[in-house]
């Protein structure tokens, strides 16, 4: 089944608290490389059948709605993902 | 239904018909907490509690709505997004917006709620000691002309319990201005900013006064012995000030 991924983040100048708490850990396992962390979320829509372009239109308009709180989120990314092999 | 005595008999406002005709409904949702203490303080303050279902299409008639604390479905997704989609709540939204404008108190995840439901501004994201938090909470009454807070003195502090781990209230600068300018705050942390709130912001109001969310819960202390320091009632004034506006005391 063809899956549609939504990928949603916390808008740039909002403080992300968990991502500065991961920040924080990462140095001790030896992971120094890293100066910041900011933490989102990704949502598989699962599609029986094709994916149209209303389908895909759906998608976006519940990305917005519901997937996303505006005050606080930008949706970063919607995008088809082939069926897995 | 019967009431099973719990903690004892009420010790609020004395039977008065008055009061009793005010009907206040307390909505449930999947995963809420705190609406049996919301009935209990609407009861202790004299007026009549009415359950609601987040399921239900009408709200019963009732004169006034209080959207209780919890994690209503887990806190998934982000706290009260998926609850402000109940039926329920189109009634809610669309009461609170017409002329009649019903007073609706969002308290904890009540309050996020409303911010999901863009009846109030901003939202609430984790806590930035990242903890959850429950102590007993000092707050400042910044407004007393909303349907929910008129019977408090401009200024006056009150300690009510706060217990979350998303409480930190956010807007942008634009919105915290306006809030600001137009008097839309109503309630202010008093001393550490808990939760790292913008502007100590615990709770705010909707312009017309009659929707306030605050992230404290005032039905946590409505009777003595069992309320902050073993006596406080201060959150008392929260459901007397909505019997005001009901029955046109203020």
């Amino acid at each position: 089944m063809p899956r549609i991924v939504v990928d949603v983040m916390l808008k740039p100048e909002i403080l992300d608290p968990q991502g500065k708490a991961i920040v924080g850990a990462l140095p001790r396992l030896g992971f120094t490389a890293f100066s910041g962390v900011r933490q989102g979320k990704r949502f598989e829509l699962t599609v029986d059948g094709e994916v149209t372009d209303e389908i895909l239109a759906q998608a976006r308009e519940a990305a917005e709605t519901m997937l996303s709180n505006p005050v606080i989120e930008d949706v970063v990314n919607v995008e088809v993902v082939a069926d897995r092999a | 239904m019967t009431e099973t005595p719990l903690i004892g008999s009420y010790q609020g406002a004395p039977a008065d018909s008055r009061l009793a005709g005010a009907r206040i409904g307390v909505v449930t949702f999947p995963g809420t907490l705190d609406d049996r203490d919301a009935i209990r303080a609407v009861r202790v303050s004299g007026a009549t509690a009415v359950e609601l279902w987040h399921g239900d299409t009408s709200l019963d008639g009732v004169d006034a709505v209080i959207i209780p604390g919890g994690f209503s479905y887990g806190d998934y997704l982000r706290a009260g997004a998926i609850s402000r989609f109940a039926p329920l709540m189109t009634e809610i939204v669309k009461a609170a917006n017409s002329d009649a404008r019903l007073p609706v108190l969002g308290i904890c995840n009540g309050f996020q709620i409303l911010t999901e439901a863009h009846l109030l501004p901003g939202s609430m994201i984790k806590n930035d000691h990242l903890k959850f938090l429950c102590r007993d909470q000092v707050l400042r009454v910044e407004n007393n002309t909303s349907a929910w807070t008129n019977a408090y003195q401009p200024g006056a502090e009150i300690t009510v319990p706060l217990k979350n781990q998303d409480g930190q209230y956010i807007a942008d600068e634009k919105t915290l201005d306006a809030l600001e300018a137009e008097g839309r705050v109503a309630f202010r942390y008093v001393g550490a900013n808990p939760n790292g709130s913008r502007r100590n912001i615990a709770g705010i109001a909707n312009a017309a006064g009659n929707v306030v969310g605050l992230m404290p819960h005032p039905e946590h202390a409505v009777e003595a012995g069992y309320g902050p320091g073993h006596t406080g009632t201060d959150g008392r004034g929260f459901f007397t000030s909505v019997l005001n506006t009901l029955l046109g005391g203020k």
